[in-house]
């Protein structure tokens, strides 16, 4: 069971989407496991062939048991532990941890029959999880409609509420899956920003950068662009940042028993808000060598696998810092508080028109307030002054990013 | 198309985007940014959405002026192909 974040002591295992005997590839996605940033893919880091499942279904372990043995293929069990042979009955183990299920829902109907199945495992190819978001699934639980027996009328096949409404009276009641619990989660939080506040030594420090190259840039680049290949100002403080974080060791990486371990790349959390109330913080991984195009095709697909699910272990346990940027609403000024075992949170406020003295004249400047909150156990402000003066600098030529 | 097509579509692609907005209720005239919580993210998928679905591809120098679901409306009605 990964650690999805400092706070997670146990997962639910929700499904395996592999069966003993299966070859798997490192990167595969071979599980879903449910935690209170909802259902997360857990992938497998190396190749090899699925020997056996130590850990059944709707089983909830400690961080850290293992859950299944990887190796060349010669000592494969096929047995799952506590889950019966049957389709039928492994299927209704699928319903989620006893801490998010409606109480004493009955489960799921079996669905078509699957040919010949395979003894013990569940099988894949039905019940995959469907695209929803947050919203439409805790309406589906409140419901208590099951989110698989829709077919999704949204982007891509996407559940969204109208096929609920319709659905609400007529589908059979059912235990869904998938989503994040809203108390949930704000425990989760709670705790891991506690942590935070107790044992990280903050220090705050935040600047005003002067925007005028990045949004003329950045306005020629989107004119002649359709949609779907324009670039937001996010991707260009993103690959700012993370550029900047090259440069700056000392702000990337995680503090752990042994102190900091400084990262070899820079795995870029973004803080995404959840409708709903939700706050997760994924990573695009080596986000300081990605092309802005590559960057930003990256970052909606984050944003959107956040709200709909889909979130892989990797992403969510492993960024190196986190950006936060919440100048949508309108705020000037972001005071981070990090992410332990992170030592870095850099906060973007509201890109906005503010009179700035360029070259002895005062000017009408797009502008935006940069700051950082870094660990003192790590580095000094002095550091962290270079670091936002990089973040300024690597912005003032945006065709260079 | 008429308006009231149009709008059906807008507020699938809308509801698609933010599911807890209740396009029953919509105010046609509310401020989508601030009343339905659309940050820069969201309407930027939004265009996306009405691009490949009406074939108007919105430029972002215009879009800054659409605020409401009524303002665009109003710009996407003289735009549609055919």
């Amino acid at each position: 069971m990964p650690s999805l974040g400092a706070d997670m002591e146990a997962g639910t295992l929700v499904e395996w989407l592999v069966a003993p005997g299966d070859r798997v590839e490192k990167g595969q996605v071979i599980a879903l496991v449910e935690t209170a940033k909802g259902v997360i893919d857990v992938e497998v880091f190396e190749s090899g062939v699925v020997e056996e499942c130590y850990v059944a279904p709707a089983t909830r372990v400690p961080v850290g048991t293992p859950l299944a043995r990887i190796g060349s293929g010669k000592r494969v069990v096929a047995e799952l532990p506590g889950a019966s042979a049957t389709p039928a009955a492994a299927a209704a183990a699928l319903p989620p941890s006893a801490e998010t299920a409606a109480p004493a829902a009955p489960p799921e109907p079996s669905p078509a029959p699957v040919p010949t199945p395979p003894p013990g495992p569940v099988p894949t190819s039905e019940g995959g999880r469907r695209a929803a978001s947050p919203a439409v699934r805790r309406r589906a639980r409140e419901l208590g409609v099951a989110l698989e027996s829709l077919s999704g009328s949204g982007p891509g096949g996407a559940i969204v509420l109208r096929d609920l409404d319709e659905a609400a009276g007529r589908a059979p009641r059912s235990a869904p899956r998938g989503g994040f619990d809203p108390d949930e989660m704000r425990r989760a939080i709670a705790a891991t920003m506690s942590r935070a506040k107790r044992e990280i030594p903050h220090y705050y420090l935040a600047t005003t950068l002067d925007l005028h190259a990045a949004d003329a840039w950045l306005a020629d680049y989107n004119r002649d662009r359709p949609p779907e290949e324009r670039l937001l100002m996010a991707a260009l403080f993103m690959k700012a940042t993370a550029r900047a974080l090259d440069r700056y060791p000392d702000l990337n990486g995680h503090y752990g028993e042994e102190g900091f371990q400084p990262a070899e790349r820079v795995d870029l959390g973004m803080a995404i808000h959840l409708r709903g109330g939700g706050l997760i913080a994924p990573a695009i991984a080596n986000a300081a060598v990605l092309d802005l195009p590559v960057l930003m095709s990256r970052l909606t697909d984050l944003v959107q696998r956040a709200r709909r699910g889909g979130l892989r272990a990797s992403e969510v346990g492993g960024a190196t810092a986190t950006v936060t940027a919440l100048g949508e609403h309108g705020v000037d000024t972001v005071y981070g508080v990090i992410h332990p075992p992170q030592v870095a949170m850099i906060g973007f406020g509201a890109p906005r028109r503010r009179p700035l003295a360029v070259d002895e004249m005062l000017a009408i400047r797009p502008t935006v307030d940069v700051s950082l909150a870094a660990d003192h156990r790590v580095c000094d402000g002095h550091l962290g002054a270079l670091f936002l003066n990089e973040i300024d600098a690597q912005l003032q030529h945006p065709e260079a990013l | 198309m008429n308006r009231d097509q149009l709008r059906d579509i807008v507020l699938d692609e809308l509801s698609a985007i933010a599911p807890d907005i209740d396009t029953a209720t919509i105010d046609d005239r509310a401020r989508l940014r601030d009343e339905y919580d659309l940050d820069s993210m969201d309407a930027l998928n939004l265009l996306t959405a009405l691009h490949q679905r009406l074939g108007v591809s919105i430029p972002e120098s215009d879009y800054a002026g659409l605020h409401s679901l009524q303002a665009l409306l109003d710009y996407l009605t003289p735009r549609l192909p055919g």
